[in-house]
């Protein structure tokens, strides 16, 4: 019986450890499911904490590539909340008097101000590191102080409200979404583009006459993500917005509420912008010379730099791409609180390096994948969320997010000893 | 063979790590079609010297002539822009990446698009595998899986795949067993037919009587004296290793 279950996942070709993470995920889904009575498993409870996942993940995603190269940054909270003070108080006191309250130029200058503050911070931390040769721990360590204490002289402590209403359509919320047509039509868009590719690279490989899976393992394997992005897209399309701001959106767009009708939140927009920097984040570490470089760097330094990568300007590139990742990350959190206080970011260094590590990204460097920290992400929100809806109170959390992580590691540990690697 | 140009020629490289003088005001050169064996003890400087020829180190003094013209090499990237590939004692392999990815690693085959070819890669890696060492079928797995024998195989390949003019081979064969050894004695006698100049580091006196048509000897850094190998025998070689002395001579120079 073992066997047979091991020979299929050997036809499938799947990675033993994307079924540990996802049956981990299905686990925690299942007991909050149980305990809340459904509550855990209804549609807008994935809606809720699939936004929540989002920034965290679209950092995990770059500290992939930190952790990959033998680093690790410990600033990207505080930098974080820098850029998200900053580019609050460029909406709410600089651009409107420049350009007019509400001008549709603002929530632009807003999101590039954030993300290329993030690549020059970056950029300079790599720089420090790569170039000066002070370790990363140490030099995203005074980052990490530095940018909590500058976030307060931006504003000299005051909490910057509200954001610009463009902006704010970043963070999700009723209105952040992508409606229900659209997102039926994205699901659509991105489950035929995932079937494609998988066919291009089973044609590219049988043209080189390697081995391919047999015809119904790559079938059913079609089925699998397809159906996936299917589904999440339906379970996003069924939770109805609520009355309230089915009024205030009909009121905006000037629509006659009619009483039978319903809308539906759909995709929310920081989920789309996860998923687009996931996916561009594996073509970047599975197909170019760059996310090469940056595996080949983490397994032998010696080695990369004798085959004559530069691996000092590397640092430099995989710093200024996680600073550009907290940026966006930075978009996204202020725009969904509609705020930045002084607190904004505390304690993200902590969840976005968890996040990559949970999912699968060894600390000695050479090894992790983009998938696994945002599935890694999703496992420590859907935790914290779930504990949250059973009513266990924040210390408690705390201690059983620790103990998952330490126990993830672990697993991990004793995952790759037998798989030899 | 022409003896005029030599191929490399590397004059009066010196190089210090900290107090320790590792390389001493050495000269050594190649001529096309040549195998000149490294020889010395251990710590001699072997490695340090043809490290600084592929551009991992940067001299603290010295030239280095190719085909007659002063090159200057400041760092790999250089070296492999005069031909030149290495086989480092270390094997320089990334150990979690795959035997095709450690093979172009800093040359990747790239798609119409830009983006890295794997299939490609391990389609060409198949080919020189298949003609280096037949036996080797581990392409999918990361080469810290392999034998340490494999492992020193991917680096032959790798620096043979790329038409080298010049090619530096750090003890290539020291994890290989027999026959393998024999494969990589051929592939250096079909190497030198083609005009390829080799630089050979070996422990082994009886391969380097075999492969080699000169032999340069160091000790403490210092070069004890370039011999034709058809005129010594191995008891001179060993007396310039171990003795640092010159064949007919007395006194050491080292
Ligand atoms: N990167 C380095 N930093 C400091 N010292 C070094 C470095 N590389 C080599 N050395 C020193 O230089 C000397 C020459 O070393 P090298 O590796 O060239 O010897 P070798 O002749 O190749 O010896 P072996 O036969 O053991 O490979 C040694 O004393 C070594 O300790
Ligand atoms: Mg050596």
């Amino acid at each position: 019986m073992q066997n047979q279950a091991k020979n299929l996942i050997d036809k499938l070709g799947i990675d033993a450890r994307l079924l540990g993470m996802i049956g981990a995920l299905v686990v925690i889904w299942v007991v909050f499911g149980y305990f809340t009575g459904g509550r855990f498993l209804s549609p807008r409870n994935f809606f809720n904490v699939s936004v929540q996942t989002a920034s965290v993940a679209v950092m995990a995603t770059g500290m992939v590539f930190v952790i990959v190269t033998r680093n690790i940054d410990l600033s990207v909270g505080s930098m974080l909340g820098f850029i998200g003070m900053t580019v609050a108080a460029l909406q709410v006191q600089v651009l409107p008097d420049v350009l007019g309250l509400g001008h549709g130029m603002i929530w632009i200058i807003a999101a590039v101000a954030a993300i290329l503050m993030g690549a020059i911070l970056g950029a300079f931390q790599g720089w420090i590191i790569g170039y000066l040769t002070v370790p990363a721990f140490i030099v995203t360590l005074g980052g990490f102080l530095i940018y909590r204490g500058a976030m307060w002289w931006v504003t000299q402590g005051q909490t910057q409200a509200p954001l610009d209403p463009t902006f704010r359509l970043l963070g999700g919320g009723a209105e952040g979404t992508l409606g229900e047509t659209l997102s039926w039509a994205f699901g659509v868009f991105a489950a035929v583009a995932a079937v494609g590719l998988m066919l291009l690279s089973r044609r590219r490989k049988s043209a080189h006459g390697f081995a391919i899976k047999p015809v119904w393992a790559e079938a059913a394997l079609m089925v699998i993500a397809a159906g996936l992005i299917l589904c999440f897209v339906w379970i996003m399309n069924s939770y109805p917005i609520p009355k309230g701001a089915m009024r205030r959106i009909a009121a905006a767009e000037g629509i006659e509420l009619t009483d039978g009708l319903v809308w539906y939140h759909g995709v929310a927009i920081p989920v789309l912008i996860l998923l687009v920097v996931t996916v561009g984040m594996t073509i970047v570490a599975q197909r170019t010379r760059f996310g090469r470089y940056i595996y080949a760097t983490g397994g032998n330094p010696e080695a990369a730099e004798l085959s004559g990568i530069n691996t000092r300007m590397l640092t430099v590139k995989v710093f200024a791409l996680m600073g550009a990742l907290t940026g966006i990350a930075s978009i996204i959190a202020s725009a969904r609180l509609n705020a930045v206080d002084v607190g904004l970011g505390t304690l993200d260094e902590l969840r976005v390096i968890a996040a990559a590590v949970i999912g699968g990204t060894a600390l000695s460097g050479g090894f992790g994948t983009i998938y696994g920290a945002v599935i890694g992400a999703l496992i420590m929100q859907s935790l914290q969320s779930g504990m949250a809806s059973v009513g266990v109170d924040a210390p408690l959390q705390n201690i059983v997010v620790g103990f998952v992580l330490v126990f993830a590691v672990w697993v991990d540990i004793v995952y790759r000893r037998r798989a030899g690697i | 063979m022409d003896k005029k140009t030599p191929l490399v020629d590397m004059r009066d490289i010196h190089i210090s790590f900290g107090g320790i003088r590792a390389v001493d005001h050495v000269s050594v050169d190649l001529y096309p079609g040549e195998v000149v064996g490294l020889l010395g003890h251990n710590g001699a400087g072997k490695s340090t010297l043809i490290k600084i020829l592929s551009g991992a180190y940067a001299a603290d003094g010295g030239e280095i002539y190719i085909n007659g013209e002063k090159a200057t090499i400041n760092n790999p990237r250089d070296a492999r822009s005069y031909n030149i590939e290495t086989i480092y004692q270390t094997l320089a392999l990334a150990d979690n990446l795959d035997a095709a990815s450690n093979l172009f690693l800093g040359r990747e085959l790239v798609t119409g698009l830009g983006t890295v070819d794997d299939d490609a890669m391990e389609a060409e890696a198949r080919k020189i595998m298949g003609r280096l060492n037949p036996n080797f079928k581990k392409f999918a797995e990361p080469v810290s899986a392999l034998s340490g024998g494999q492992r020193q195989s991917v680096a032959i390949a790798r620096a043979v795949y790329f038409n080298a003019k010049i090619l530096i081979m750090d003890e290539p064969t020291a994890a290989l067993g027999p026959h393998e050894t024999q494969m990589v004695s051929e592939l250096i006698q079909q190497l030198k037919a083609e005009g390829i100049g080799i630089f050979l580091i070996s422990h082994d006196i009886h391969d380097v009587m075999e492969l080699c048509d000169r032999a340069s000897v160091m000790k403490n850094g210092k070069l004890v004296g370039t011999v034709d190998v058809k005129d010594v025998t191995d008891d001179d070689l060993l007396g310039m290793i171990i003795l640092g002395k010159r064949p007919g001579e007395d006194t050491p120079v080292v």
